[in-house]
């Protein structure tokens, strides 16, 4: 029956991920003139594994670099060649290309040529420098071929009568296939021979059998070839052999088996039958090398099998050497297959009990079930609150039975709503683990000696923010090298180590997750801050605290870099940090001292699902604020608001003036509170402006489930979601960003001064 | 009464493609994830036939075999080397380690099934 390889190709691809960062954190780490043996055998098994697979799955690209990978590694934990430092920066760039060709493989993505024939050519370069010592500095499909028996006998004339094409053809980088097609129709030939013609330069031939063999001459791959025949033939039927490297049969091949060319065709062919047909059983210590399988003797063939062989087809002219094997171990194969029987059945019962086995310990499901599920979850949680406030009416006495039930319903479905919410986690080593590498090459190219260290790497995050910390962290730690940590000239010079540490940690406080960049550099150097500052224009003044001189290199278009790096120093980038951070519903602070340097903290939700919110009224409605975007909340007095031409109304905060934004007269809602007097003044601050909305009342804070209100209704503008509180009705969260923009160009004229 | 295939890979994507094929022509399937756990799974139940890499962390694929010939009721269940190694240094080491056959990666499913039914029916 056909099996659908394609279905193994996600778990080929996960897996290969896995092995090429394991590989990656492995080189890294390793000890270039005394490597560990142990983390050898760990890379070159990566490698080879890889290759295994990607044979497998057809995806020779990969094939290709990881068998001359695989080599160069396998030399080298043989101690036939010593490690060096070009070897590991020659082993990342492949595993850079590799996890490219994976991600080309899995999402389509481009698969930069360049890049790739760049490091093959590095790879090759280093096969060579290891001359003698590496039998064969394999050539690209002799690379892709990794198992290849020997030529058979019946090859030789095939061979040399190839040879002189074979010279001529490498020559121009080209290489010869021959392409034995099936019985088929004049035209279905014709037509695959102009298809083929695209590829390179085709000679049809007609064998005596009326079966036709092409001979192609093309710098394409077999698997191209056969991706262009797929749309004719079955491509199983074909036999696909690459004449240019004689005896070595074209790795994509469905059937690696020679096929004889034109010259030798007619003396060839009864062997080639033989071979191709199944034979059963080899003799005594002879394999079928072109099988790709051998069974050595003595063997116990099952006797179902040996009916079942006979009957496929061409299987008649191999039975014979079969049968001598077969009859001298009859006996103790019955045995041995009656004694097997008897301790299955002993087994099953053992079966039975035993524990799991380890590759059911986990399983693999899809994101948006676990999504469904978070949702439903969020959906029983608000039920379960709607029930619990219903019940608190309730007279206690006439209703024990039925409250202490609530009560544990209530347990019940917290601990429900936690355990799911750990399904969507994921540890932050899936961020962290990508940035030991990028260390590595930025302090090469700075010519910077750094230290990292990763603290914290298994604490859990939501997989959504997980995703979106990576851009804004590597941001940090490209900064910190380059700018934080100081040149081992200058760190000498003050009096410190030469080696910088960086330090990325990751740990739960209380409902947030903080991760934090540390570096024991320079420091930020307040003065020139503040002269920078004040030259860009930003208001500064002596007074402000340190806290506060640090926040300006979140500034749009702020750069502390003296000189403009390749690395980072544009300007552009600490805002976008900051940016995200907040869009994220976190918060970044900076603590540094100069001369010892710089630690940038993010403090981050552990999921996007909730939100900390603060509960406000307008007239009939309740309205959510994301908490990290309040600053204060405040009533004010008539003598702090201030009317500003074309400005609308002002409130005067703490030394400066904020705009106020009447929510009410933003969503157009009825209201009898229409002065901010008589009402609440919140303050929020995104993006780094700030502004006063005007509201009713504060109701109070609480976590609240983000519901989205696009994929359920639409976008509306000034609402970033809803959520249902505790009575079941609906409130609307505020998208703060949104609705400081649109305070800016929506004030109203009627509010009463 | 359906036969059982202990199949012994490092690789979860070959280990599944193997499963998967050897279920889907009607046989049952035993994974294990190194020589090690192939050893202990190959203790805990019997086995038809034992399908095994070679090249694998903490036992390699030799040193099951050898294992597994060691035990008393494994000197007769036939036992195939899955892999890429195909020189004759490799098949040598096999066939003394007591391996009964080899088949070559990378190999399709239709391949693997034909040897397996050769082997155990």
């Amino acid at each position: 029956m056909p099996i659908d390889m394609s279905q193994f190709y996600e778990v080929f691809f996960d897996e290969s991920e896995e092995l090429l960062a394991e590989a990656e954190r492995l080189l890294l780490e390793i000890n270039i003139e005394n490597p560990d043996i142990e983390e050898l055998n760990a890379i070159f098994r990566a490698a080879h594994s890889i290759k295994g697979g990607a044979a497998t799955f057809g995806m020779m690209n990969m094939t290709e670099i990881t068998h001359v990978l695989e080599n160069l590694l396998d030399k080298i934990r043989k101690h036939e060649l010593a490690l060096t430092s070009e070897h590991v920066d020659a082993f990342l760039a492949a595993k850079d290309v590799l996890k490219m060709m994976v991600d080309g493989h899995r999402l389509g993505s481009d698969v930069d040529a360049k890049m790739v024939a760049d490091v093959k050519m590095q790879l090759s370069a280093l096969s060579e420098k290891s001359g003698a010592s590496l039998s064969k500095p394999a050539p690209a499909t002799a690379a892709s071929a990794p198992v290849v028996g020997p030529p058979p006998a019946v090859e030789a004339p095939a061979a040399i009568a190839a040879a002189p094409v074979e010279v001529q053809a490498a020559a121009d980088g080209l290489k010869r296939f021959d392409i034995e097609l099936p019985e088929t129709s004049e035209k279905d030939v014709a037509n695959l021979q102009e298809e083929l013609g695209l590829l390179g330069e085709v000679v049809s031939a007609k064998r005596a059998d009326g079966r036709y063999v092409f001979t192609l001459t093309t710098d394409s791959t077999p698997a191209d070839i056969i991706s262009i025949c797929s749309f004719v033939f079955d491509p199983d039927s074909l036999v696909i052999r690459d004449a240019s490297t004689p005896g070595i049969p074209a790795p994509e091949a469905p059937a690696p088996t020679p096929t004889p060319t034109p010259e030798t065709e007619s003396q060839s062919r009864v062997e080639i039958h033989e071979e191709v047909g199944y034979g059963l059983f080899s003799l005594p210590g002879k394999e079928n090398e072109e099988e790709g399988y051998g069974l050595f003797a003595p063997f116990t063939p099952h006797p179902d099998a040996i009916e079942a062989g006979a009957a496929a087809p061409g299987d008649s002219t191999t039975a014979e050497p079969v049968t001598p094997a077969v009859t001298e171990n009859a006996n103790p194969g019955t045995n041995a297959i009656l004694e097997n029987q008897e301790k299955k059945n002993l087994g099953r019962r053992e079966t039975d009990k035993a524990p799991a086995s380890a590759e059911t310990t986990s399983i693999r499901v899809g994101i948006e079930k676990v999504d469904q599920l978070i949702n439903l979850v969020g959906e029983l949680v608000i039920t379960q609150a709607m029930i619990e406030q219903r019940s608190s009416t309730l007279d206690p006495v006439h209703h024990e039975k039925l409250i202490n039930s609530i009560g544990l319903l209530t347990r019940n479905t917290h601990d429900l709503q936690e355990s799911v919410m750990s399904i969507r986690m994921m540890p932050m080593d899936f961020v962290f683990s990508r940035f030991p590498r990028m260390v590595r090459d930025l302090a090469g190219k700075l010519n910077k000696k750094v230290e990292f260290v990763t603290l914290g790497a298994t604490t859990e995050l939501d997989k959504g923010l997980i995703e979106r910390i990576v851009d804004p962290l590597t941001h940090l730690v490209r900064n910190s090298v380059d700018h934080g940590i100081e040149t081992p000239e200058n760190r000498r010079a003050a009096g410190k180590d030469e080696v910088g540490k960086l330090t990325l940690s990751a740990a739960h406080k209380g409902g947030s997750i903080v991760i934090e960049v540390t570096d024991d550099g320079a420091g930020l150097n307040r003065e020139k801050l503040l002269a920078k500052a004040q030259k860009n224009g930003l208001p500064v003044s002596e007074n402000m605290t340190d806290s506060e001189v640090h926040q300006l290199i979140f500034a749009p278009g702020f750069s502390m870099a003296e000189i403009v790096t390749d690395v980072s120093g544009r300007g552009v980038g600490m805002d976008v940090v900051k940016r995200n951070i907040t869009s994220m519903g976190g918060m970044v602070e900076i603590r540094s001292a100069l001369g010892y340097g710089t630690t940038i903290s993010i403090s981050l939700p552990l999921t996007l699902a909730i939100l900390d919110g603060m509960s406000v009224s307008l007239g009939q409605n309740i309205y959510v604020i994301p908490l990290n975007l309040i600053v204060e909340t405040m009533q004010p007095k008539m003598e702090d608001i201030k009317t500003v031409t074309n400005e609308g109304l002002m409130v005067h905060v703490r030394g400066e003036y904020l705009p106020i934004i009447p929510l009410y007269a933003l969503f157009k809602q009825d209201t009898e509170i229409t002065h901010p007097t008589e009402g609440v003044l919140i303050i929020i601050e995104a993006e780094g402006k700030k502004a006063a909305l005007f509201v009713d009342t504060l109701v109070g804070q609480q976590q609240v489930v983000i519901k989205s209100l696009e994929t359920n209704f639409k976008k509306i503008q000034g609402v970033s979601g809803a959520t249902i509180m505790g009575d079941g009705s609906v409130a609307l969260i505020l998208d703060v960003p949104a609705i400081i923009k649109m305070g800016q160009h929506n004030q109203p004229q009627g509010v009463h001064q | 009464m359906a036969k059982t295939i202990l199949a012994v890979d490092d690789s979860g994507s070959l280990r599944q493609m193997v499963s998967f094929s050897l279920q889907a022509a009607g046989y049952n399937v035993v994974q294990a994830v190194d020589g090690q756990d192939g050893l202990n799974k190959a203790k805990e139940k019997t086995v038809d036939l034992v399908l095994t890499d070679q090249n694998m962390p903490i036992m390699d694929g030799l040193t099951l075999i050898k294992n597994l010939r060691g035990l008393g009721s494994y000197q007769k269940v036939p036992i195939l080397m899955l892999t890429t190694e195909s020189s004759d240094e490799m098949k040598a080491k096999g066939k003394a380690a007591g391996a009964n056959g080899w088949l070559v990666k990378p190999f399709d499913p239709k391949r693997l099934i034909e040897v397996v039914q050769k082997v155990i029916g």
